[in-house]
Parts: structure tokens; sequence; C-alpha cells
């Protein structure tokens, strides 16, 4: 694999791949972390090229396995997925809306060794969870957590936190218990994509973080062991960075709807890189020797103040994505980090947060949908052509 | 760190459902994978989880392995770890 005499360190074998096998979603979620542009990309890949990817990813050692979207449920051959993928010998992550969430599927998917069904709630209020994904889908939602239950699944509930939900904190995790979910995450938006555009909206206020945390708490300390739960911050309030996928191209593979292989959900968005295909590559190539997947491995990519920072090997300078968004250059520090000289970029959003009630934005909610897509997509146009 | 929940030796011992146990070739060693996790199970350990397979209980496996490796007195050491899994919530006894 290593070139005689090259000074790249030996590369890592994947663990985790993620297979957004489609874009397609009935729901219109304001912080979903879909490209803000999918409308404008080719042909999902077929049941043969998935099946083809997670035997070659399998090969090169992954062990986990993410079927996820869009709503991958859209689809009719994850039956075939979940049962192939298994059978490799992959622990597989069904993550969902649970929309098109059946009994006769879920049926099936335990039959061929479906491992985690990670359920996602926009939040515990049925009008709240309406807004936010702009359909009626709650209690579709807890009828599929009864399924759920009933065909004896491990349980995640995924709720995505963020200023207007976050106060009900106390009610999501009353319906958690009142589900029997053996995992809540409650993780605060990642601002990408859709909760980019929306980020003002979405941003809460610093009293408002820990009051949650003071509920999640008094929350643990009643349940002890029964319900695990784990509480994110947002990074925004964070003085350093986190360490983005575990380190560029160590640990996690991304694959989407229409192959492309990516060392993380967003970096599609990247100027000046191209990443591979799985139609026209296998996948040890990809991982090992394709340029993009060793763009930003290890630290020869690096400025300052990341270079000769004592700390690089704890966060390898952030995340790529969040540093080209904020920054305009990939290769800067990721501006979370309180070293960074652009680290007010973050300070200033987050002073604004703090200012009480609706924020002031220029524009309303940006909802994920077909039309909104299709409009972003010219404005990205240029850039991604480049 | 979990403590050590002690665990009927009689008691037939099962992995909890989340988790699934096999060998894994790129890692050249047993692991036990989980939601979004792994544990590499190195040695002694590996040895022991490959016997609980919802037959055997501890008293099983402990007999097990001291036929399969004879002359060295095991037994301590298989209960304690079986303590750590049961703690760990990686194994449990079977209802029923
Ligand atoms: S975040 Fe919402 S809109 Fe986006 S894929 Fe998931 S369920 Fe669909
Ligand atoms: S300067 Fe760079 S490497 Fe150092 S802590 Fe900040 S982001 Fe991480």
């Amino acid at each position: 694999m290593e070139k005689a005499g090259s000074a790249r360190e030996p590369v890592s074998r994947p663990l985790w791949v993620n297979a957004e096998i489609t874009y397609k979603c009935p729901l219109h979620c304001v912080f979903c972390y879909n490209p803000t542009d999918y409308s404008r990309y080719g042909p999902e890949l077929s049941t043969e090229d998935w099946l083809r990817v997670f035997r070659q990813a399998r090969e090169l050692g992954a062990v986990q396995l993410g079927i996820s979207g869009g709503e991958p449920l859209m689809r009719d051959d994850v039956e075939t997925m979940v049962a192939e993928s298994s059978r490799l010998g992959y622990y597989v992550n069904l993550i969902t809306s649970g929309i098109g969430l059946t009994e006769k599927r879920i049926a099936a998917f335990k039959e061929g060794g479906l491992g985690q069904i990670q359920l996602s709630f926009q939040d515990s209020t049925r009008e709240m969870n309406d807004f936010l994904s702009s359909t009626k889908t709650f209690e579709l939602k807890s009828r599929v957590a009864k399924l759920i239950k009933q065909y004896d699944y491990p349980m995640v509930l995924n709720v995505v936190l963020h200023r207007m939900n976050i106060d009900h904190i106390q009610q999501i995790l009353e319906m958690a218990e009142a589900m029997e979910v053996d995992h809540v995450e409650l993780a605060n938006t990642q601002y990408y994509s859709w909760a980019m555009i929306n980020r003002d909206h979405l941003l809460p206020s610093r009293e408002q973080l820990v009051r949650a945390e003071e509920v999640t708490n008094a929350f643990r300390a009643r349940v002890g062991n029964r319900i695990k739960v784990y509480f994110v911050v947002p990074d925004y309030y964070a003085n350093r960075p986190k360490k983005c996928m575990n380190g560029w191209g160590t640990t996690f593979l991304n694959v989407t709807s229409d192959g492309l292989a990516l060392p993380c959900h967003e970096a599609r968005m990247l100027p000046g890189l191209t990443f591979p295909n799985v139609r026209e590559h296998d996948i040890t190539w990809i991982w090992n020797e394709s340029p993009g997947f060793n763009a930003y491995r290890g630290d020869a990519w690096m400025k300052e103040p990341c270079r000769s920072c004592p700390e690089k090997e704890n966060d390898y300078g952030g995340c790529r994505c969040q540093a080209f968004m904020l920054t305009g250059d990939a290769t800067n520090a990721d501006p979370i980090c309180d070293l960074s000289p652009h680290h007010g970029l973050v300070t200033s959003v987050v002073e604004k947060a703090q200012m009480p009630g609706k924020p002031v934005t220029a524009h309303p909610l940006v909802f994920r949908d077909d039309a909104n897509s299709r409009r972003l997509s010219g404005a990205e146009n240029k850039k991604e052509e480049v | 760190m979990s403590a050590p929940v002690p665990l009927a030796l009689d008691r037939v011992l099962e992995l909890q459902r989340q988790f699934r146990f096999q060998w894994e070739p790129a890692q050249e060693s047993f692991v036990l994978l989980y939601p979004e996790g792994m544990v590499k199970l190195q040695g002694s350990a590996g040895e022991i989880m490959k016997r609980i397979d919802g037959e055997r209980s501890a008293e099983r496996i402990v007999a097990d392995l001291e036929a399969t490796f004879p002359g060295v007195d095991l037994r301590d050491d298989v209960l304690q770890f079986l303590e750590v899994a049961h703690g760990k919530g990686w194994i449990r006894a079977r209802t029923g």
C-alpha cells in the first residue's frame, strides 16, 4: 500500500461506513444535514452498487454500518441491504424518522439481523414536532416506537436540540422514559447545510443551555442506568473544536446516494477537492490512495496556529468544513478554537444568541424541500463547478 | 469502568441483545460490537466470551476452559472476568 520512501503515516482502516442511500425524505427539517443542493445530484446507486460497497468496505475492516438518508425507508431494498450487510459481519444501524416503518418491514429487518434502530424525534409536543418537520408525524412516531420495542430492538431516540425546542427538554425526557428507550441522544444542532442557513434561529442562548443541562442531570440522577442520556452542547459554546470524524480519513467513510465517497457528511462542499465515485473506483483505492481522502490526513496541510500547536493531536485542528464555511479556507484552524484569529466569527454569533426572544435575522426559517434546494443549487453552481 | 456484578454460577449466560460477538480478521482479535462501537477482546477474554452462547453457565465455562487449557487454575480469573462483563452489561443470565 505504502510507496517506498513515502513520509506518510500508515493509513488506518475505516471502522464506520455511513450509507446515505437516498436524499428523498417526506420531512422538511430546518436543521437537515443533507446538502442544500441535493436536488441536482445524479441518480441513486443501485442495490448491486450498495452491496458491492458494503462488501469492499467490510474487506477493508469496517464493522459498523449506518443506513441513513434522507429517509432510507423511501427505498424498497433496505431489507436486502440489512440482510446482506449483517451476513457480511456488520453491526447494522438504521437511522430513520420512522416514516414508512411498517410492522412487515420491521419484522423483515429483524429476520435480516438489523442491530439497532435510531429513531429521530424533533420534539415531544405535537405542535412543535409538526412545525419543525412541517408534516403531521408525531403520532406516527409514537406508534413506531412501540413497534421497535415490540420487536425487541435496542432503541436510540435522537433529538436534535435547538433554540426553539430546548426549553421542552423535560417533556422530551419524560416521553423517552414512557417509550422505554435505551439511549437518548440530545445533540445540539451542528451548523452545516440547512442548519447553517437557519443558524440564527437555531442557536440557543447560554441560559437555555445551562437550564437544559440541569434538567438532564436531574433526570439522569433519577433513572440511573435504565436510560443512558447523552447531551451534546453546540461547539459554538466551546473554546476548542471537536476532533471532527475522529480525524479526517481515519475512521469514517460516507457514501452519498449518487455514489460519492467522502471522509465526512459535509466534505462535498470543500472547493478544490475531487472525491471519487464508488461507481468508478473500489473502496480500497478510495480509502488509501484517492487524493480527496489524503487531502487532510496527518498535519502537513496545517497552517498556524495549528501547525506548531502542542494540542494538535487532540483535535487535528477541528473541522475542515467549518473552517471553510466560516473563514473561506479549509486549511485554517476551525474558528471554534479561541487560538484562531477568526474566533470572533463565532463569538459574534454567540453574542447575538444571548438576546432574548426571536432572533433578528434577514430571512425567515428555510425548510428543507425540493424547491428551496433547487433555489440554493443555483446559488452554489458556480462555486462547485470550478 | 463499571464495577463487577456477581453472577449465579449455575445460570445459563447469554449476550445482551444489543451486542454482536465475532472474530475480526482486520483486528486479528475477537471483538464485541454494539451500537456505534467496538471493544477488542484479546487473549483469554476472547476465549471466555466465545463460550457465552446461551447454553452454558459460568460453572460450565470454567470447566470447558480448564479442559481446553489443562493444568492451569483459571477459575478465579474466569469468574472475575464474567463479573466485570456482567457489570458492563455485555452479558446476562438467561431467564426461563
Ligand atoms: S433531517 Fe429531517 S428532512 Fe433531513 S433527512 Fe432527516 S428527517 Fe429528512
Ligand atoms: S490551534 Fe489548532 S490544533 Fe491548536 S487547539 Fe486550536 S484548533 Fe486545535
